[in-house]
């Protein structure tokens, strides 16, 4: 199989419109070479399952500033039923401590807090993309 | 060379004692050349009387509340009254909201603000959304009940009242319904509907409630034409440089993109035939500032003259009032770290320090913890403290415009105009600020400033203290728990808007309803009459903002990457 760049969704699910976050990542994302889909604010949970599956995402990228993170795990949720688990889900933004425990046990692959360098953001969504490529080929 | 420059050193002095100074300056300095500001000035490393004669004193600046009220917007500036502390409050239900206000008062407040839960910002009502999200980051507010529990106990024609409202300002038709039936004259209600320029939500933020730019566009021109006839002391408009600041627009950037957007608004309001001397007054406007002082001091200084000179010659306003530049300032959240978070109490003081020398009317201190969560009440003690120490203790406000005639920012001022200029005579030029957002080209701009700026910040080239050095390693500890509404309380509060409309006249609802759509389909009829009326009649904001959307077009974000 011919090897693609990492696939990378970059959205914002709830009700949060502030969007400063989600543009630099996915900029610095398409600027390290990969293939981002970025999609305005506010998108419903099925309509991020919907695009992930139809654009064989590797990895989601939650952006949350003002506590839409506490759906995640909606998301989570609606993945697996989807069949879609093996697409590595990250959150970004400003999520409390206690919260980010819950959303890595929901199942989220790395949360990202503010002052995050753009540099180890990049590295880690490159090492999760590979990662899900290697699920892949384990399960074909 | 010119006359101060001359009384000051004589004809020869200053030029062969700057090539002096130059020489020895080149020879021990670190960084001899210039460094840029975020706007991207470059910055000289001394500047004297060649930089800035005072020649022009009068033109430019002139006395404070005089034109173009480049030195404050009124004569006596804080020696006649400070600024307003107006921090913004907002969570939970409207019964959480009441009590917190009630507290406030007890304190001794003189002016509020509520801030909306992002369900309501969206257009939805608390039974339409996943209830994870209900009052997370502001009040429930879905009915004129609603508004009368939140605001109980608070004089509506005493209290200044902020309300964070965008089109359809279903929250001021709550509070004018409120008021009829306490019997208080809506002439008598002083406030703002904050967030009411729907331009700067297309741009930066996206709170707004998803009606298409156009629609929003007619519901805020008929907001401004029925709060300047019947809810008089009202202002209804706030123009926005907050949100494309904190999106990663430079300071002159914000400035000038904002200046565009009051073009906009005050051209929309001519364009009716409406009186600039009737509309003008009541605008107001709101900006971020960030910890780049003396940037910060040169944007609002400049931000002044722009305005006044184009309230006077291109929207010929004649009356004083008409040209003043009234503006709300916040400090800037983008600047505050989670690293090391107490660090931020200095950030917000230098911030505050930047918006008082620039001569603000009201200013929002955030707390340290704004990083991690809605304020804990210590962080927002802390953040009015500061307030009250760089006013009292640190007498900041003894000398009006202290930093005017400056050599240093007076230049600035007169760079950060002209850049501003520049940049309104781009949007001109692209037709005008509706034109410009739609075509993109403003969002094309901030967004490549924001990446610019990150960039510098992960080169190292822009210093942020425990981020990207001076870095300690932390205890998770130190953070502060996240706040979320009592669930139970919020339970309560859905069965409570179930009753509200189980109880209501179903009939009367609908006829507002319709009443509110033939008006939106009117070329002639106010809209935000009809929302008010609907308010009355008991529609909620959920169903007001789905009518109008239905009738003016579902809004997207017009965002691009």
């Amino acid at each position: 199989m011919r090897k693609r760049p990492p696939r990378v969704i970059v959205t914002k699910i709830g009700f949060d419109g502030h969007d400063r976050g989600s543009r630099v990542i996915a900029a610095c994302l398409r600027d390290a070479g990969m293939e981002v889909i970025y999609t305005p604010p506010w998108q419903e949970i099925p309509t991020v399952v919907k695009l992930a599956m139809e654009e064989d995402a590797d990895v989601i990228g939650i952006s949350s500033l003002a506590t839409d993170h506490l759906i995640v795990p909606r998301l989570m949720k609606a993945l697996r039923e989807a069949g879609l688990q093996d697409i590595q889900v990250i959150v970004g933004g400003i999520v409390p401590a206690e919260d980010e425990q819950q959303l890595l046990q929901a199942g989220v692959a790395r949360v990202f807090h503010p002052g995050a360098a753009l540099e180890e953001i990049v590295k880690e969504v490159r090492q999760l993309a590979q990662k899900r490529h290697e699920r892949k080929e384990v399960q074909a | 060379m010119n006359r101060v420059g001359q009384s000051l050193f004589g004809a020869q002095g200053i030029e062969a004692a700057r090539e002096r100074w130059q020489h020895e300056f080149a020879a021990g300095a670190r960084q001899p050349g210039p460094t840029l500001n975020r706007s991207g000035i470059p910055i000289k490393p001394l500047y004297t009387p060649e930089d800035w004669s005072g020649a022009q004193y009068m033109e430019q600046l002139g006395f404070p509340g005089e034109y173009p009220n480049t030195r404050g917007i009124y004569p006596t500036m804080y020696r006649g009254r400070s600024w307003s502390q107006r921090q913004l409050i907002g969570l939970g239900t409207p019964e959480d909201y009441n009590q917190r206000v009630k507290e406030l008062m007890g304190l001794g407040a003189s002016a509020l603000s509520l801030i909306p839960c992002n369900s309501v910002f969206r257009g939805y009502d608390a039974d339409e959304v996943p209830p994870e999200l209900l009052g997370t980051c502001g009040t429930v507010v879905n009915s004129v009940d609603d508004m009368a529990l939140a605001f109980d106990g608070v004089p509506l024609g005493e209290m200044s009242t902020a309300l964070n409202d965008p089109a359809p300002f279903t929250l001021l038709a709550f509070a004018l319904a409120v008021a009829r039936r306490r019997g208080v004259d809506w002439n008598r209600i002083t406030g703002t509907s904050n967030q009411s320029d729907c331009i700067s939500h297309f741009v930066a933020n996206h709170m707004f409630f998803r009606l298409a730019l156009q629609g929003a566009r007619r519901v805020v021109t008929d907001h401004i034409a029925f709060v300047n006839q019947h809810v008089r002391q009202w202002n209804p408009l706030s123009i926005v440089g907050q949100h494309m600041q904190q999106a990663g627009a430079t300071p002159a950037e914000a400035m000038a993109f904002t200046l565009c957007s009051g073009i906009q608004y005050a051209e929309d309001c001519l364009a009716r035939g409406m009186d600039p001397d009737q509309f003008l007054p009541r605008f107001t406007f709101f900006f971020d500032i960030s910890i780049s002082l003396f940037e910060e001091v040169a944007k609002f200084r400049a931000g002044r003259r722009v305005w006044a000179r184009l309230c006077r010659e291109r929207f010929g306003a004649k009356d004083p009032r008409s040209w003043r530049f009234k503006f709300h300032g916040q400090t800037s959240g983008v600047d505050l770290t989670r690293q090391q978070p107490l660090n931020n109490i200095s950030r917000v003081t230098v911030q505050a320090m930047a918006g008082i020398f620039g001569g603000l009317q009201s200013l929002h201190t955030d707390g340290y913890d704004e990083v991690f969560t809605v304020p804990t009440q210590q962080a927002a003690r802390i953040a009015v403290a500061t307030q009250n120490i760089l006013r009292e203790e640190a007498q900041l406000t003894d000398v009006i415009d202290p930093l005017g005639g400056s050599w240093y920012v007076e230049s600035l001022t007169e760079q950060m105009e002209q850049k501003i200029n520049a940049i309104i005579e781009l949007v001109d030029a692209a037709g005008g600020m509706y034109a410009a957002v739609e075509a993109g080209l403003v969002q094309k701009m901030i967004g490549e400033s924001a990446l610019a700026f990150q960039t510098r910040v992960d080169a190292g080239e822009q210093t942020i203290v425990g981020v990207n050095k001076y870095q300690i390693a932390e205890d998770a500890q130190d953070y502060p728990a996240p706040q979320y509404p009592d669930r139970n309380r919020m339970a309560a509060h859905l069965r409570r808007l179930a009753e509200f409309k189980a109880r209501r006249s179903q009939a009367a609802v609908d006829r507002a309803l319709d009443d509110l759509a033939r008006a939106a389909n009117s070329k002639t009829d106010n809209t935000f009459a009809q929302v008010v009326g609907a308010a009355e009649a008991g529609a909620t904001h959920g169903e007001i903002c789905a009518t109008l959307r239905r009738e003016l077009g579902f809004g997207q974000p017009l965002t691009i990457v």
